[in-house]
């Protein structure tokens, strides 16, 4: 078959699995995935899921209205480490988004047909976590309710916020990407939302359906349009996946603290943020396809690729631990030196050392055929890397924050309870939208899939 | 399978998206209109004070000048309330037996304040020195318009940043020689100066020089004013 390559089989003996199983049709594809949304029972598993996140993000909520009532100071940071859990998980969070985008805009662009399957997925996840990461900026400037001061509009202060600052950049980058993985999602969901409708039993499902689907009725000249406007919107994501992490590192790049002032940062956070991101497909897509049992559709194909590219982004992270080191000792200035030595032997070495451990050592083993193969090792390996990321933003803030140039001004850092909860119950809010996701909309883009089975390959693409 | 929607939902789902537009665009104006409104600045509104006193009548027909009650206007933060002895010094001899006067001889027999109602209140955040002002040539009335002309005083400017750095970006369209600080009629009855000629910028550039005014980067610094 056309869509099994064998470019990565040397030797002949393993042969690549399919983006999609062998003995699906038209109709299989949509009963099995719209199923999962139109069945009647909701899988008891589904309820205790969503349990646990729920009652994660009471905690954030409870988090969040004391901090609003109390302010910040119920957080750890504090001078000389003004920016601490809150900038570290905005980062992160910011940072786990960019996989979906990259999956859906540019392998889209790039014709990689294997994504299919998965953009669906990635992209509520760049959404969830985009949600997740906003909230850190939006509560650490302390008084929320103000936040629109954040952006350009005539106001009766006759001012405009500082377009100088990275920080205000920031607000564009984020908000754009916002509103764009969300179009983007949702111009994707369309044609599905219809299929939905029309599969719907009861007739609250058909009107909540219907009204989401917008009337689409899969004419021709619906088709076209749609066909248009998705690449558009793929076209105006694809920059989005570069420009969004870097103007995030340009928060700490365009600062003169070391650790943070270094031209290497843009591209080597722009990896980290691929990286942690496939990490977190698949963390979520291993138990997923297990679960829903969608390992037809989600396959070892999936699983590989993923791991390839974290492999590869992860080696470019690598590289860029690498350069920070070197830079330190080829600027020769004493207090980029200091800042390496204080990473290597400070107070919080353990940290730094555990993050080369999740970041760098741990991901090697993908260079491993028989790794790569194993869900099992691939679900624990993005686990380290999930936590290796944050441990990297936790190396490059706090740890660059909490000695800087005098000494008279050095602190330590460490967090508290409500930095915990805050974190957790973000984790806990990126779940419950996900399990909410899941339930009532379709996790596998239906109409796409349909495209993959072998019906829908022209006759001469079946020619060998 | 009948239909869900109704025929009329297509163009009930177009309006909508214009209707969307429209309110939101509609929203926002109505929110910066009222944020400007002397609903929220109390611009333009007449303070009604415990005594009926009369800036009209004691700065407009009598010709006391500002400082004879806001004695600290030149040397402090603040322009100062006049004690009721400094009433006393003309209504012990002149309507001495008025009843509009009553309070203020309680008062004085008393040795207790007037409680007079705050006209100008800027927020906490804001440093704000009077003497400065003054010492650099801006008039009374470039804040507080014609005084001379309000029988009940009321706030002629907004107080919103926006109007404290128009003349901080700007000084040279206000600032007047130091001795015309308080004259009233200085602008005539333009006295905000919202329109300010080119014979007065060419005036305020000259005092700029001459009273030795910050630059405008010093001016419109944020802790110029949030200190």
């Amino acid at each position: 078959m056309q869509r099994v390559d064998n470019l990565d089989d040397d030797r002949g003996i393993h042969t690549t699995p399919a983006v999609i199983e062998p003995g699906h049709d038209f109709g299989t594809v949509t009963d099995k995935i719209s199923s999962i949304v139109l069945r009647k029972r909701t899988p008891l598993g589904w309820f205790v899921g969503f349990l646990i996140s729920f009652m994660l993000t009471g905690m954030m909520m409870g988090t969040i209205l004391y901090l609003v009532m109390t302010g910040i100071g119920i957080w750890g940071n504090n001078q000389p480490v003004g920016w601490a859990f809150d900038i570290i998980n905005f980062v992160w969070w910011i940072g786990i988004g960019h996989a979906g985008t990259l999956i859906s805009a540019i392998l889209l662009l790039l014709r990689q047909e294997w994504r299919t399957s998965i953009n669906r997925f990635a992209e509520a996840m760049t959404l969830f976590a985009v949600a997740s990461a906003g909230l850190f900026p939006l509560l650490h400037t302390g008084r929320p309710w103000l936040a629109y001061w954040l952006f350009p509009y005539p106001n009766t202060m006759g001012m405009w916020p500082q377009f100088r600052s990275p920080l205000m950049w920031d607000v564009f980058a984020v908000s754009t990407y916002a509103t764009v993985s969300a179009l983007f999602w949702y111009t994707g969901l369309i044609p599905d939302l219809a299929t939905l409708r029309d599969r719907a039993r009861s007739k609250f499902g058909r009107v909540v359906y219907g009204m989401m689907a917008l009337g689409w009725r899969g004419s021709a000249r619906h088709w076209h349009r749609y066909e248009i406007t998705y690449l558009l919107l793929a076209g105006i994501s694809t920059p989005l996946v570069l420009s969004v992490h870097t103007i995030v590192s340009f928060d700490f790049a365009v600062g003169i603290i070391p650790g943070w002032h270094a031209t290497i940062f843009p591209p080597y956070f722009v990896a980290g943020a691929i990286y942690a991101g496939f990490a977190m497909v698949l963390t979520l897509v291993i138990p997923l396809r297990k679960f829903y049992g969608l390992e037809d559709f989600i396959t070892e194909r999936h699983l590989r690729n993923a791991a390839k590219v974290m492999l590869a982004t992860g080696l470019i992270v690598a590289y860029g631990y690498m350069m920070e080191t070197f830079t330190a000792w080829y600027s020769a200035n004493t207090y980029e030196e200091f800042m390496i030595r204080n990473r290597f032997f400070g107070p919080y070495a353990f940290y730094y050392w555990s993050l080369l451990v999740c970041n760098v050592v741990v991901p090697q083993l993908l260079w491993i055929r028989f790794v790569r193969h194993s869900t099992v090792a691939l679900f624990v390996i993005a686990m380290f890397v999930n936590v290796g990321m944050w441990l990297e933003r936790f190396v490059i803030i706090p740890i660059s924050l909490h000695r800087d140039f005098l000494p008279s001004s050095w602190g330590m850092y460490s967090p508290t309870i409500f930095d915990f909860t805050m974190f957790f119950g973000t984790i806990g809010f990126f779940f419950f939208l996900m399990f909410l996701f899941l339930r009532f909309l379709p996790v596998i883009s239906i109409f796409e899939m349909r495209t993959m089975v072998p019906e829908a390959q022209l006759p001469e693409e079946k020619l060998p | 399978m009948p239909q869900i929607f109704h025929h009329s939902t297509n163009t009930l789902a177009k309006l909508s998206i214009f209707g969307g537009l429209f309110v939101l665009a509609a929203a926002i104006w109505a929110l910066a209109e009222v944020n400007r409104s002397s609903y929220n600045t109390g611009q333009f509104i007449e303070r009604q004070q415990p005594v009926q006193f009369s800036h009209k009548h004691h700065v407009g027909d009598d010709g006391i000048d500002c400082r004879y009650c806001h004695t600290s206007v030149e040397v402090s933060n603040s322009a100062g309330l006049p004690p009721t002895r400094t009433c006393m010094n003309c209504h012990s001899q002149i309507w001495s037996e008025s009843p509009y006067l009553e309070i203020v001889r309680a008062s004085y027999k008393e040795n207790k304040p007037i409680e007079w109602t705050r006209v100008h209140d800027l927020p906490d955040y804001v440093y704000f020195n009077h003497s400065i002002h003054v010492a650099k040539g801006v008039g009374c009335s470039s804040c507080h318009g014609r005084v001379d002309q309000m029988p009940a005083v009321y706030q002629a400017a907004s107080l919103q940043m926006e109007w404290c750095l128009a003349c901080h970006r700007e000084p040279e369209r206000f600032l007047r020689p130091k001795d015309k600080v308080f004259d009233m009629a200085y602008n005539g009855d333009n006295a905000l100066a919202e329109n300010t000629t080119d014979e007065q910028r060419r005036v305020g550039r000259e005092m700029k020089e001459k009273y030795r005014v910050r630059s405008t980067a010093v001016l419109t610094s944020c802790s110029t004013c949030h200190r």
